[in-house]
């Protein structure tokens, strides 16, 4: 089945400025570029209420000075998703009604932020979300339940519990992970070559 | 006249076998020798005598060893049963209705005394004898779905109703055909249906899906699902595949007969009364292939079914490796005469 076809897989769409009060904007690596692309749609005064959390990542300084002359209230660049991760609770612990959640960049990205903002009550159908960027995949094992970052291969290694996993189209919100399952369990001598397809 | 319960084991040294009387009342799933997805829901009314559909909630002679099975799954890994923390209010409800049917189909086996919320529980097969507060999960040992369904044959999903869907946000998993409720819990009836092949786009899960949120209470319904065994696993768990993956290549011509199971899965619907939730029970009965072919009808209609499978379902329901093997034994037992419509074993 085609990863297009699977239904529990998020359907991300493009960004766009909504009418709020306030706007909190997430986003990773190549993800600011569809912060950039939003600005060009903005009224006047979008940025001067809005909240950018930016993680370079690969991308490094690219779009820092881009993203800083949109004149944002607020600006934070963080060095990793769990260093900003503090951060992000704590913002969306102080959210006003009418702020509204835009998130663009990886799939890992969006999904993790999607999870905070699910624990802090945000209705996942009410945030823009825009894919950029990698196409890395954040996957869990479902034998030892870790978490894999950045795969970008099939099969790929657990790194926890070393199984040799199929990374599935199946997609929980709940881990924001892909389903990762052992690929050679009816047979560990088979071991099937190893591709680079997510990009 | 109680239930004759055995003693046996679904994992070592797999010492489960169905008793004569047991093949008689398995669940043959096929009414033609074919198969294709289909909703297939029906009315779940009690039926005839001597059959898995006699009561409402069937209990048999596996009852006792498969609740031992269940507590094994569950030392070993907890997250088999989980509850979303709106979910309570439907576990209490989970626990009223299989208490009260259970109760009232085997009286030799179960009672069930109510002095308004002062409850009084006993399960002889189970040695089981509780008083609790019901409402109050502090007076029982586990929250009370996990209590009830730890003495119910069959996995249990509990699905909330909001927003025009169903979501998966109870239930306890230990006897499933190859999905993790762990990584499933929360999802809606899509979402978690999604690895399906073929069903998808043929419309079979909005029909059901418009067919379960219009289900009312008292009224409640079932279909049936189907895949195999090797060896008569209950835990054929994603989390453990990679322990019991290795059992599909050990089929061959000579051991066919005793390894090789046919599952069948009842899934039944409830409407819960308090929490407006779906009840979803997962009733597995497994059947060895040497017990399968002591019904004529059956033997030939199973094989002309493995035969013909779509090779999309094969793979989807694991049976690539020995399916070929299978076939092969059984067309021993097809001579090529016609079968009887229906599903019983004539």
């Amino acid at each position: 089945m085609s990863a297009a076809s699977m239904l529990s897989r998020p359907v991300y769409g493009t960004l766009s400025p909504q009418a709020g009060k306030h706007h909190l904007l997430v986003a990773d690596a190549e993800g600011a570029a569809a912060i950039l692309d939003l600005a060009k749609n903005a009224p006047a005064d979008f940025f001067a209420k809005a909240h950018i959390i930016y993680i370079p990542g690969a991308s490094g300084p690219e779009y820092i000075d881009a993203l800083k002359a949109l004149n944002p209230e607020r600006f934070y660049e963080g060095p990793s998703f769990a260093a900003a991760l503090p951060r992000l609770r704590q913002t969306f612990d102080a959210a006003h009604m009418g702020t509204r959640l835009y998130i663009a960049g990886s799939e890992g990205l969006i999904g993790q932020v999607m999870q905070v903002a699910a624990e802090a009550g945000v209705d996942h159908a009410s945030i823009q979300t825009e894919q950029r960027g990698s196409l890395a995949r954040r996957v869990q094992c479902v034998h030892c339940k870790g978490i894999t970052e950045n795969v970008t291969t099939q099969p790929v290694k657990c790194s926890h519990c070393g199984l040799l996993l199929l990374v599935r189209d199946h997609y929980s919100r709940r881990y924001a992970a892909f389903q990762g399952v052992c690929i050679n369990a009816e047979d560990p001598t088979d071991i099937p070559p190893t591709e680079e397809i997510f990009r | 006249m109680g239930i004759n319960f055995k003693q046996e084991t679904f994992r070592d040294d797999f010492s489960f076998r169905n008793s004569p009387e047991q093949v008689r009342r398995f669940p043959f799933p096929f009414h033609e020798d074919g198969y294709m997805y289909s909703v297939n829901i029906e009315p779940h009314v009690p039926g005839a005598k001597n059959t898995v559909f006699e009561h409402l909630f069937d209990v048999d002679e596996h009852y006792v060893s498969e609740m031992h099975d269940r507590a094994l799954v569950l030392a070993e890994d907890p997250l088999r049963c989980q509850s979303l923390p709106h979910m309570t209010l439907a576990g209490w409800d989970t626990l009223e209705l299989l208490m009260t049917e259970k109760a009232k189909s085997y009286p030799e086996h179960f009672s069930l005394t109510r002095d308004g919320d002062k409850w009084h529980w006993v399960n002889r097969p189970l040695g089981i004898d509780d008083r609790f507060t019901f409402g109050d999960t502090s007076t029982l040992p586990y929250d009370p779905l996990e209590y009830i369904t730890r003495q119910s044959q069959g996995d249990f999903a509990v699905l909330d109703q909001r927003d025009g869907n169903l979501w998966m946000d109870a239930g306890i998993v230990t006897t499933q055909a190859d999905w993790s409720l762990d990584f499933d819990i929360g999802m809606n009836f899509f979402e978690w249906h999604a690895p399906v092949p073929l069903a998808h786009e043929m419309g079979v899960f909005k029909r059901a899906l418009k067919f379960l949120m219009a289900l009312q209470q008292g009224q409640p319904a079932r279909r049936h699902n189907w895949t195999m065994t090797i060896n008569p696993r209950l835990d054929t768990s994603p989390e453990n595949y990679h322990k019991w993956g290795t059992d599909r290549t050990t089929v061959t011509p000579e051991n066919v007969g005793d390894k090789v199971h046919l599952r069948v899965e009842i899934q039944m619907f409830f409407r819960l009364p308090r929490s407006n939730a779906l009840l979803f029970p997962i009733r597995c009965y497994l059947i060895k292939m040497d017990e399968l072919v002591t019904s004529p009808k059956w033997a030939r209609r199973f094989h002309r079914v493995l035969r013909d499978l779509p090779p999309e379902l094969a793979e989807y329901k694991g049976l690539v490796r020995y399916r070929p093997t299978v076939v092969e034994w059984l067309s021993k037992y097809d001579d090529g005469a016609p079968t009887s419509p229906g599903f019983g074993p004539d």
